[in-house]
């Protein structure tokens, strides 16, 4: 284990309506060894007993798996490295003396809390407008009763596994969610009992994410690039095949 | 009070069925009159909110996490347990009700453990039913993987995110609720007291976390579903979120807390590496199919895994427990991982960690099956430790993982506070003084899908019996709960102190983790109860809160769970103290056999305890429910 000394310009931001700006902060003796978070931490502790405001930021699992961290880490949400969140990053990525520069998600329908942390109640609205199959606790047949192949089970595992972070909306110059929302409709579209309600899904859904003031995709592919969860691009073809074929179903 | 578990006498086969039919139903169209709040949103939380609100009910649902999909369960990696017995290997509804009364070393209720053994199936059902991409069998069938402390398959997965698929399946029924407005939802929002009026709890006192607004909110029943303690210990496997706040307000408004000793300290997890650590990863118990626990024969050797012969290995588990080898259950696993380190045999840096090894596995399976069943963890694995586990074996060692103990509650889930239910690790009712492996997420989901929505119907059909149905969040009780709630977040903010919230977490957690983890004895456990009160007086004293009140304080919420783990830890000493017995994850050092297994006492404590809080300055008083063994036959646990 060896150690950093860094410099941190995060973003700070009293409320909603406050302005932001950058602060730098000197910070020593970073283990190798500790997560991205944790060296937030360190960084706080040392501000906390000096009686100042410490950095707020969201974070919770610190496994990768809740999507509640969000932080723009030298220009990238969740920094460097690929298929990584900023929980599961660590201080070995970086060198001793470099400067880091820390920042919120910057999206309008992602409106900043404070500091680091972002509204992302949006996502929930969407899910909310459709993203579910409709069954009833009580209702379900024998969980054998049908056979799913495995190659469309694991793909729907695939699709399924994005954490709802929103960095594919950071990473988008016109904010679109259109990776988020795609991987769920991908998901309930590969399996037999998402099928029924696949026309209304994907149409709630894209109307929700309209109204949400989503930006449209212009299939730059910058999330893909930046998903932790490496979700793919394909899902946003399904999706647009789904739409299309919504409006002969549903007209 | 007598604690009266409810249970019904009859053939257990039969007691759930019998007990729902003599259940009063609440007629539909007066459902929607009733209100229930349902804290959390975790697996049990989420649950339990969308069918109560799809049965009709008017439904809060309440959660810290800025979405119900964030709740901790989304963390669980390895599987659910259901008695599908779809591998024909000799599964029965009634082989995982003995085998989970067995694992929890024969302190459960028989008849909650066979109910949930029962309604097991009815969840993978309805997951699959929601669209939950579990793993498949080429022939499109669901596919099982073994757990720890059974023989037969039953565990059912989603890659090592099973958790999260779970979760995002009780989340996605949930929001349906919500967009059919039968649902309020309330995030980033934490309770901080449970209402009592009449002895009935009416309602909880939240702090919105965003604006540090005190609220309150009315509601014909509560339900607790707010998740487990190990947080106690500061380093544990847990979400950072994770508290005993919810319950333990309520234990201090009247409710009963049962067993909080019982704590499981989960054998794979990642080492801790240093200071900087904010809390622990683990590696799920599914590796123990494939990957073969050992340490080097001799003390003290420092040689690279690879270097070690096969010949000077110790397969330690599979030496002493031959049938079940590495897939012992975990109090057992643990604590053979310490003896060997105890021993000096431990490897690593700190000497305080084991090998799980894949080689054997990898040679026989190729790494892509390895890789296809638990890549999302060798992943994890090697970003934390910058190590390959394909290559270099993993380094593990215990952890604090989960809490058996909770607030007690009858067979209707209810606890000793009428109107206030609790659900999910939050309660203590299904696993004894150990759980098994994937039983956690199985007990949440039953609770939430398939019992609550039912036991909660006679109280809530009292409440019109005895003309009681009138709530209001401005009554005098709320009043009181709201102005205790505000004095003290006052009190924290106006300390000024030099030690942060973490400094004293963690010397908390040093306290609890020597005293009351692993093992224990009379002497550190009578230790930490004299040191605790001073911990505590001390955080009051000298504890740093910034920031204001009404604002988003991270520090403040911290320091709240802080205050309220300083109270709760000694609640467990106590309990850890007075049961003079090893069983399951409570291991008392004065009672072991000569191989250095547990050594329960059943002539004396084969019951629940269950504490009573009298006051701040008095000694909480420990109730006891006697629990009777009718269809499994107590005997000492042998996994050999
Ligand atoms: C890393 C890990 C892996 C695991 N893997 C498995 C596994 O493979 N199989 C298995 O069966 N079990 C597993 N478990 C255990 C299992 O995940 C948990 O026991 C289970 O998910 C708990 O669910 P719950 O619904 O009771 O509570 P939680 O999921 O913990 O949810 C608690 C909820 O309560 C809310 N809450 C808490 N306090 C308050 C408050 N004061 N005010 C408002 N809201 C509050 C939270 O916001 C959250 O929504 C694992 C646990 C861990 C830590
Ligand atoms: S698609 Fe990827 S980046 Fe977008 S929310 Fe899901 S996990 Fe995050
Ligand atoms: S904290 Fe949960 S994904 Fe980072």
């Amino acid at each position: 284990m060896s150690s950093l000394n860094l410099t941190l310009r995060v973003w700070r931001q009293k409320g909603a309506n406050g302005e932001g700006k950058f602060v730098d902060y000197q910070l020593s003796d970073v283990s190798t060894d500790s997560s991205f978070l944790e060296m937030m931490d360190l960084l706080n502790n040392q501000l906390e007993s000096k009686g100042e405001e410490p950095v707020a930021f969201d974070h919770d699992c610190r496994e990768g798996i809740c999507g509640a961290c969000s932080m723009f880490i030298n220009g990238q949400p969740h920094g460097p490295e690929r298929g990584t969140t900023a929980c599961q990053l660590h201080m070995r990525s970086f060198q001793d003396g470099d400067t880091i520069v820390i920042e919120p998600w910057r999206a309008r329908p992602f409106p900043v809390i404070k500091d680091l942390v972002v509204d992302r109640s949006a996502f929930d609205r969407i899910i909310a407008a459709g993203g579910y199959v409709s069954a009833k606790t009580g209702s379900a047949p024998d969980a054998n009763a049908i056979p799913i192949p495995k190659p469309d089970a694991d793909e729907a595992m695939d699709a399924a596994t994005c954490i709802g972070c929103g960095a594919c909306v950071a990473a988008c110059k016109n904010a679109s969610a259109m990776l988020f929302v795609s991987a769920k409709v991908s998901q309930f579209a590969l399996l037999p009992q998402g099928r029924v309600e696949r026309a209304a899904r994907v149409r709630n859904m894209v109307e929700k994410m309209d109204a949400e003031g989503f930006g449209n995709c212009t299939n730059t592919g910058a999330c893909e690039a930046e998903c932790p969860k490496e979700i793919s691009l394909a899902n946003i073809a399904r999706l647009n095949r789904e739409w299309l074929r919504s409006n002969f179903v549903l007209g | 009070m007598v604690l009266d578990s409810k249970a019904p006498q009859g053939a257990i086969e039969k007691s759930w069925d019998e007990h729902r039919f003599n259940l009063k139903l609440v007629n539909p169209a007066n459902k929607r009159k009733y209100t229930v709040i349902v804290v959390g949103t975790g697996l049990a939380g989420a649950s339990a909110a969308a069918t109560l609100a799809e049965l009709g009910y008017h439904v809060k649902s309440f959660c810290i996490q800025d979405s119900p999909r964030r709740a901790h369960s989304i963390a669980a990696q390895g599987g659910v347990n259901a008695a599908k017995n779809y591998p024909n290997d000799g599964d029965s509804v009634h082989r995982l009700f003995y085998d989970t009364v067995k694992g929890g070393d024969y302190r459960a209720r028989e008849a909650n453990v066979y109910r949930l053994a029962q309604v097991s199936n009815n969840i993978i059902d309805q997951c699959v039913a929601q669209g939950v991409p579990f793993a498949r069998e080429y022939s499109g069938m669901l596919a099982n993987r073994s757990f720890g402390g059974a023989q037969v398959s039953r565990t059912f997965y989603a890659k090592g995110q099973t958790g999260q698929q779970l979760l995002l399946g009780a989340y996605s029924a949930l929001m349906r609720q919500v967009h059919e407005g039968r649902v309020e939802l309330y995030p980033r929002t934490e309770m901080l007291d449970v209402v009592v009026e009449d002895g009935k709890a009416r309602g909880i006192v939240t702090r919105n976390v965003v604006t540090g607004k005190i609220e309150s909110h009315a509601g014909h029943a509560v339900c607790l579903a707010t998740g487990g303690y190990s947080n106690v210990f500061f380093l544990s496997t847990n979400a950072m979120a994770c508290n005993v706040t919810a319950a333990y307000r309520a234990y201090k408004r009247g409710a009963y807390f049962a067993n909080p000793c019982y704590t499981q300290i989960h054998p794979t997890c990642i080492p801790v590496a240093g200071e900087h650590q904010s809390k622990l990863t683990l590696m799920s118990e599914s590796l123990r199919n494939d990957g073969r626990v050992w340490v080097p024969k001799e003390i003290g050797d420092q040689r690279h895994p690879s270097s070690i012969p096969e010949s000077e290995r110790d397969y330690y588990l599979e030496r002493r427990y031959p049938s079940f080898g590495n897939l012992v259950p975990r109090d057992v696993a643990s604590r053979a991982a310490k003896a060997a380190c105890d021993e000096g045999r431990g490897v690593g840096a700190s000497g305080l960690a084991v090998y799980l090894d894949f080689a054997d596995a990898i040679k026989r399976d190729s790494r892509a099956a390895i890789e296809a069943r638990y890549g999302n963890l060798f992943h994890m694995y090697a970003k934390i430790t910058g190590e390959d586990p394909y290559s270099t074996p993993m380094r593990i060692f215990p952890a604090p993982h989960y809490t058996m103990g909770g607030l007690w509650v009858d067979y209707n889930l209810q606890s000793t506070i009428p109107g206030l239910f609790v659900l999910g690790e939050a309660n203590f009712s299904d696993h004894g003084a150990n759980r098994l492996g994937a039983s956690a997420l199985m007990q949440g989901l039953a609770d939430g899908y398939f019992v609550i929505p039912y036991t909660i119907g006679p109280y809530l059909d009292g409440l019109a019996r005895e003309n009681d149905m009138a709530i209001n969040p401005n009554g005098s009780a709320f009043k009181t709960s709201e102005q205790e709630a505000t004095a003290r977040i006052n009190k924290m903010l106006n300390i000024n102190g030099s030690q942060t919230v973490d400094d004293f977490h963690k010397k908390l957690g040093r306290i609890m983790w020597d005293n009351c983890g692993m093992s224990r004895n009379a002497e550190g456990l009578k230790k930490a109860i004299d040191t605790i009160p001073k911990l505590r007086e001390e955080f009051w004293n000298d504890v740093s809160v910034t920031g204001t009140p009404g604002e988003f304080n991270q520090v403040l919420e911290r320091a709240g769970r802080v205050a309220d783990f300083l109270e709760f830890g000694e609640l467990m000493c106590r309990d850890a103290l007075t049961r003079e017995e090893s069983c399951g994850g409570h291991f008392r050092e004065e009672h072991q056999t000569e191989e250095n297994e547990a050594r329960r006492d059943d002539e004396n404590f084969t019951h629940a305890a269950a504490w009573e809080y009298k006051g701040d300055d008095n000694e909480p008083t420990r109730h006891k429910e006697a629990l009777e063994f009718k269809y499994v036959k107590l005997t000492q646990r042998s996994y050999k």
